[in-house]
């Protein structure tokens, strides 16, 4: 009797988990059959140019997706260039070396910096981030690594280059609080195993904790370039919307996500709102390659999960 | 405690009931150019004229206010564009187009030291076509004699959103120039042949007064709020005029205005008339399907386009023309529910 009941119960738990499990994949699902029965029109009309084309003009409804993808590709890698290092090297930080107040002060300004909504940080950029950047950064890098086609060019402030830091300052908090997490579950044997064979500080973080958990923090990274790719309010503000593409990081550029966001409400007409639903499912298409990509990336160089062994 | 909940309970839902039985709502959307008139309208109209309507305006933009109304999920639509025979002929009867504000255009720009800029319509044409670079070319000087140009590059600034806006500068632009209207054209957002993209009034505004040596387009009231320097442009007439409540009044008042009131108002004929002004609409079905709606929407509609006038003024919309506002009143008259 008792155990027919555990069994029960055991039966309702998973039915009930499985099926939580499964509206995520229906969620997907619908989004993207939702997507795909919008860009109908547009699918039909421009076929797979509408990928490799490189003109947008909604009077001539002439529409290519091209320079978006180039955008919002060239905006999430610059955000991960810069966000990855620091993101890991802070979770380090807090999990390794720092005392135990600094650290908790610590992560609850990250939890904070998660928490500032798009917009405002968009705000902050368009008025403090972007004319700091246009006075200081930008000639000094100029000046110093002019010589390379990245660094070429006028400089305006609202640039690709801003929304890649945009985008890096919102998936910073991300990117470090789950390494922090995975860190923090690398088991005390690792780095005593390591102390004990005369291993510096940094050598235990690196040979154990790091390598340990390095599937983990991929992972976390992982995470942060999804919404890389998806972030949309800030870096419209900052990026300068125009769809071009150029080797110059100082030039202005333009997202997947911004387009939509910027043009769909005053869209009319058939052809147009379909090509705007075929950027959203291009969008979905770009993460889902990335996201795989980055998988195959990992299976190849970390090799098959170790699994630790409590 | 108790019965102070209780009898708020109550209270509450008496005042409930009451909404329900008196109040009848009307839904709008659209234009986001035409909200703060809207906001002003339906507050005044509200507390002096009739207590029983209430007022739900989504400002979403033109292109959406047209979409609901033409799939009859609001009772009157707002563009800043008039909507075309083949956008129309989308819905279940016969659209109407009723002005109900007009505004300016103006184009801000960043030159320290500089109070007083003219330029005319081929030159902004050839600024925007990103033919002229520099603020000091000949054609610029020759427009401001005795201003002392910089040497500096000119930086383009439009809307990267879809915008009324937009289409009115557009308009102006393919109105004066037979080249931009083949190689770009008007609509609410367009292919631009060079400069920046700022989304909304507020990010064009801001790249302007950041960026020295920019130029681009904002609507009059904000450039006013911001206190923005901007250009005084030469008319149809020939002379050079600024954007001022009066000018763009001018502009409407000597506009050719169709019977079914899609007009455009560019670059109108008129010594004193601003030659980058638009009007906004509300749209409305002929034939009115919910009776009760419609018998509180009309009569708004003929009180915003007179008297409510007085109001949106305050706002900085040139009010309509007297004639005008007859000829509008007159259209109302033609709706049946």
């Amino acid at each position: 009797m008792n155990t027919a009941r555990k069994r029960y119960g055991d039966t309702v738990f998973r039915c009930l988990t499985l099926l939580m499990a499964l509206s995520i994949f229906a969620l997907v699902a619908l989004i993207g059959i939702e997507l795909f029965e919008g860009s109908g029109k547009s699918m039909h009309k421009f076929g797979w140019h509408f990928l490799v084309s490189s003109v947008w003009d909604p009077i001539a409804e002439e529409y290519g997706a091209l320079p978006f993808i180039f955008g919002t590709l060239v905006s999430s890698a610059i955000a991960l260039i810069i966000a990855v290092p620091i993101s890991i090297a802070t979770a380090v930080y807090l999990t390794e070396l720092a005392p135990r107040v600094v650290s908790q002060l610590l992560t609850m300004f990250i939890e904070l910096l998660a928490a500032v909504p798009s917009v405002i940080l968009g705000l902050w950029g368009v008025f403090v981030m972007v004319p700091w950047l246009r006075d200081h950064l930008f000639p000094w890098l100029q000046n110093h690594l002019g010589f390379l086609p990245l660094f070429q060019g006028p400089i305006y402030g609202v640039s690709m280059f801003a929304g890649g830091i945009i985008v890096a300052i919102m998936i910073i908090p991300i990117i470090t609080s789950v390494s922090r997490e995975i860190l923090q579950s690398v088991p005390k044997l690792q780095r005593e195993a390591a102390y004990a064979l005369g291993a510096t500080r940094w050598e235990v973080t690196r040979i154990s904790v790091l390598s340990y958990a390095k599937k983990g923090l991929f992972g976390a990274v992982i995470l942060g370039l999804g919404r890389a790719l998806g972030e949309t309010m800030a870096v419209t503000m900052v990026i300068g919307n125009s769809p071009q593409i150029v080797k110059s990081l100082f030039a202005p550029g333009y997202t997947l996500s911004s387009v939509i966001a910027n043009e769909f409400n005053e869209a009319t007409g058939s052809l147009y709102p379909s090509a705007l639903f075929e950027m959203g499912l291009v969008l979905l298409g770009v993460t889902v390659l990335v996201n795989a990509l980055a998988q195959l990336l990992l299976t190849t160089f970390a090799g098959p999960n170790v699994k630790p062994q409590n | 405690m108790k019965k102070l909940i209780i009898s708020l309970i109550a209270g509450a839902s008496m005042l409930g009931a009451l909404n329900i039985q008196a109040q009848t709502l009307i839904n709008g959307a659209g234009s986001s150019f035409d909200n703060p008139a809207f906001t002003k309208w339906f507050s005044v109209y509200q507390s002096t004229v009739d207590k029983t309507v209430n007022f739900n305006y989504q400002s979403i933009g033109s292109g959406a206010g047209q979409k609901l109304l033409l799939s009859e999920t609001v009772d009157f639509g707002a563009s800043d564009a008039p909507m075309t025979d083949e956008a129309m002929a989308g819905g279940p009867g016969k659209i109407l187009h009723i002005p109900v504000v007009a505004g300016g255009v103006v184009l801000g720009y960043n030159l320290p030291g500089i109070a007083k800029l003219r330029l005319d319509g081929d030159t902004l044409v050839n600024i925007f076509m990103g033919n002229i670079t520099k603020w000091n070319d000949p054609k610029i000087t020759a427009l401001n004699p005795g201003t002392n140009l910089p040497a500096q590059a000119i930086v383009v600034v439009h809307r990267s959103d879809g915008s009324g806006t937009t289409f009115i500068f557009s308009d102006y632009l393919s109105s004066v120039s037979p080249v931009w209207a083949d190689s770009v054209g008007k609509g609410t957002a367009l292919k631009w042949p060079t400069g920046l993209g700022g989304k909304g009034n507020e990010g064009v505004a801001g790249q302007i007064t950041q960026l020295a040596g920019a130029i681009g387009y904002v609507e009059l009231a904000y450039a006013k709020q911001n206190h923005m320097s901007y250009a005084e442009l030469k008319n149809a007439a020939g002379k050079f005029v600024a954007c001022t409540l009066e000018t763009v009044s001018a502009a409407l008042a000597t506009a050719t205005i169709p019977e079914d009131f899609r007009f455009s108002m560019v670059n109108a004929p008129g010594d004193n008339s601003y030659p980058i002004s638009g009007a906004s609409w509300v749209l409305v079905y002929q034939k009115q399907k919910n009776a009760g709606n419609a018998k509180k929407l009309v009569p708004f509609l003929k009180w915003a386009v007179t008297e409510g006038q007085k109001y949106s003024s305050q706002l900085d919309y040139a009010p309509l023309a007297e004639n005008v506002q007859q000829r509008e009143l007159k259209l109302l008259d033609t709706i049946a529910f």
